[in-house]
């Protein structure tokens, strides 16, 4: 019997990286239902072809670069859906193509890989289709088909969106594929959270920030209203749901997720208000993406035995 | 519920599989291999040679120093007196000795003074003649340790943790010979005059704890704590604050913060050595794992070679993997089982295949699940990064040397980084850098 003498430990918990994936991809599951029932099958059509491309482009790549396959960890899967989810259901197929090959290619296999890094994948795709279309990414349709303005541009004017509230928390409103219910996106958070993907200190952080924010300097009269306003419109819940928790792109200190939370926050209500696109989530989290190895150092924890600040017990 | 320490992990504990067999067998090898290297510190010279008989509890081996005696743990003749395979992986000198079955006894001589009328220089002199080290595994000379704890500790700890998975000898101590236990620390409790003596137990232990609430009432200076399961509570430092609430200072003992921490094995084996004067040759040594047929505690000879342990329980599965010295999480796996049973070996585990084991491409997600479980506040993924890329600055400023190998983080991570391995390789780099 030939005995393997290898380091300890000998055991090994049941956490595989696969298994984060298929969560992620499960928990978006309720987000797309209500996409494809509210906006039709076409965003099925969009988000297939985003998670084709996506897996295309990975394993193009590793075969390009005669490196190891990867597309079996399915994160270029995670990445297809949360790109898909971020994009208009009327965007041209060869864009959705464009944003997806762009999305691995350029922000996450060159940047060496996966957990290597430094922007968010689907996000980056996303504002680079922002840059090359502007027009393919803001042309919504309201649920008769006609091209119309979403909750989310009614508020730059300032005023309420006209669906009420229920509707906009349901996904009763135009926008993105997978951005329109704050119900569907809610039940993936926890799904998330109860299965230990995800900590819910990123998502907390960065609603509770945009909630305070917009409550505290609301736009209209009505300050509550406008705060779950701002709350369910737009790309928020998405963001700081499943953006914002990205791994890779996301601190790893308890501390510093705290920071990042409340800087996505910070910064998606800054851009709102003060940008030239209605929405802000996408360069708000990139923005962040940039300083999460600065605040991981920063937020290190103590070293056990020596209080903060390094004086002793 | 309330986390008495930082981080820490909770796996699959499998000690019920090791407890079934509450019947002891006694284990008498044919041939023990007696090493002169069973504590930290400096190694015995052997007293004896080849060809000498020797009686059981004669002392075949001693030292100056940081150095306790060793012990010949059956009667009979020596037959060699050379290096021998050894469970920390080299050859260490030893003393093989031909077992003759007649237990022929050196006299041992105990103490009966009164307990409040103990000499402590003489109950430190008995523990160390009679070469007791800590038995939970790191093997620190005893006497040393309560010497060094004299009038500088207020909390004196019984360590009844036993967090490591699979292993149940201080179980099977407590739940058979709880009084060796509590009378051991009522001895060194006169030495060391603490203000609080402990037994800590985790809370899986159910049948211990039941035992020891009916004789606790006879031992009314002894407090007991059951703290709830979560591994690696049973480390020193972890066990210190989950006890005392206290944070032992980085690359010190618990001494520092004014603790003293023994396992209870020891214990028992310091009751032993103090009333009866018996020498540490024999322990509870737990045989389990998948891979044994029938795993169980059995009372074991130091000396013992593994494969007499592995066949009095039956044999191994043809697919053993691997075959572990201590614990699946802290253990050194074994490449020969002939090597034999020391004083802090607790557990004999044989695994099969691990189908969570590590990946053949592992690959950091970042995902930081490492940084929560880390009992003390490290970040492996950090760590990781930078022993790869030769940052000795970095990993200065990481702390890594405080860290224990618990293995934690390693257990945790879903991209099945090697990551204890490359902290002690990470670890080496640092040593060697600091000699320069």
């Amino acid at each position: 019997m030939k005995l393997t003498v290898a380091s300890s430990p000998h055991i090994r918990g049941n956490f595989r990286t696969s298994r984060i994936m298929m969560d992620v991809v499960l928990a978006l599951m309720p987000a797309l239902a209500v996409g494809a029932f509210v906006l039709g099958v076409r965003a099925l059509l969009v988000t297939a072809v985003c998670v084709v491309s996506a897996v295309a482009a990975e394993w193009a790549y590793s075969l390009a670069t005669k490196s190891r396959q990867t597309i079996v960890d399915g994160s270029a899967v995670v990445t297809g859906v949360l790109l898909a989810l971020t994009l208009p259901h009327t965007i041209p197929l060869w864009q959705a193509v464009l944003g997806s090959v762009f999305a691995i290619v350029v922000a996450k296999a060159l940047c060496g890989g996966l957990g290597q890094n430094v922007f968010n994948p689907a996000l980056a795709g996303r504002a680079f289709l922002m840059l090359i279309s502007p027009l393919g990414m803001t042309r919504y349709q309201g649920l008769d088909g006609v091209t119309s303005a979403t909750p989310l541009h009614h508020m730059v004017f300032p005023e309420l969106p006209s669906e009420s509230v229920l509707d906009m928390f349901l996904g009763k409103c135009p926008g993105s594929i997978g951005e329109l219910s704050a119900l569907a996106l809610l039940a993936g958070g926890v799904y998330l959270v109860i299965r230990k993907v995800i900590s819910p200190r990123i998502p907390v952080a960065y609603l509770g920030c945009v909630a305070v924010l917009t409550l505290v300097f609301h736009k209209t009269n009505a300050p509550l209203q406008w705060m779950l306003y701002s709350l369910f419109s737009g790309g928020v819940m998405l963001g700081a749901i499943f953006m914002a928790t990205d791994y890779a792109t996301s601190p790893a200190t308890a501390m510093g997720q705290w920071i990042f939370g409340v800087g996505c926050g910070v910064l998606t209500v800054v851009f709102r208000y003060y940008g030239i696109f209605p929405e802000g989530v996408t360069y708000a989290i990139l923005l962040m993406n940039a300083f999460v190895w600065v605040i991981d150092r920063y937020t290190a924890p103590r070293r056990f035995g020596v209080k903060k600040g390094g004086a002793k017990q | 519920m309330k986390r008495l320490f930082f981080g820490g992990i909770h796996p699959k504990y499998n000690k019920e599989m090791s407890t079934g067999i509450t019947e002891f067998k006694s284990i008498a090898p044919k041939q023990v291999v007696i090493p002169m290297q069973q504590h930290i510190g400096a190694p015995c010279t052997p007293m004896v040679q080849k060809g000498n008989l020797v009686k059981l509890g004669q002392k075949i081996g001693d030292g100056e120093g940081l150095c306790v005696p060793v012990h010949a743990s059956v009667s009979g003749k020596v037959v060699a007196v050379e290096p021998r395979p050894h469970t920390s992986g080299r050859d260490v000198m030893a003393v093989v000795i031909e077992n003759d079955f007649q237990d022929t006894a050196v006299e041992m001589v105990g103490c009966d003074d009164p307990i409040e009328k103990m000499d402590k220089d003489a109950v430190l002199h008995a523990i160390r003649e009679a070469g007791i080290v800590g038995m939970g595994g790191a093997a620190f000379p005893g006497n040393v340790k309560a010497l060094s704890s004299m009038g500088n500790v207020d909390t004196l700890i019984a360590n009844a943790c036993e967090c490591e998975p699979y292993i149940t000898a201080d179980d099977s101590l407590l739940r058979t010979n709880p009084e060796q236990v509590l009378k051991g620390m009522r001895i060194l409790g006169t030495v060391l005059q603490p203000q609080r003596i402990v037994l800590a137990v985790e809370d899986n232990k159910a049948q211990a704890i039941e035992k020891l609430k009916t004789l606790l009432p006879d031992y009314p200076q002894i407090e007991m704590k059951v703290l709830p399961t979560r591994y690696p509570q049973g480390a020193e430092k972890q066990l210190v604050q989950s006890v005392t609430g206290r944070e032992v200072l980085p690359g010190k003992l618990p001494v520092s913060v004014g603790c003293a921490v023994f396992n209870v094995s020891t214990f028992a084996a310091i009751y032993r050595a103090v009333r009866k004067g018996m020498p540490l040759t024999q322990r509870i040594v737990t045989i389990s794992g998948e891979a044994i047929a029938q795993p169980q505690n059995f009372i074991v000879r130091i000396g013992t070679p593994f494969h007499d342990l592995v066949a009095a329980a039956g044999g191994l599965n043809d697919k053993t993997e691997r075959v572990i010295s201590g614990g699946p999480m802290m253990g050194f796996a074994q490449k020969d089982l002939s090597v034999p049973v020391i004083k802090a070996t607790n557990s004999i585990l044989c695994l099969l295949k691990d189908v969570n084991g590590a990946a053949e491409n592992p690959v950091c997600l970042r995902c930081g699940k490492c940084v929560g479980v880390c009992p003390m506040l490290l970040q492996p993924l950090y760590m990781y990064r930078f022993v790869n890329s030769g940052r000795l600055d970095e990993l200065q400023r990481l702390n890594l040397m405080d860290c224990m190998e618990c293995g934690s983080c390693a257990f945790t991570c879903p991209g099945k980084l090697p990551l204890v391995e490359t902290f002690r390789k990470g670890k080496g780099l640092l040593r060697e850098a600091s000699k320069k």
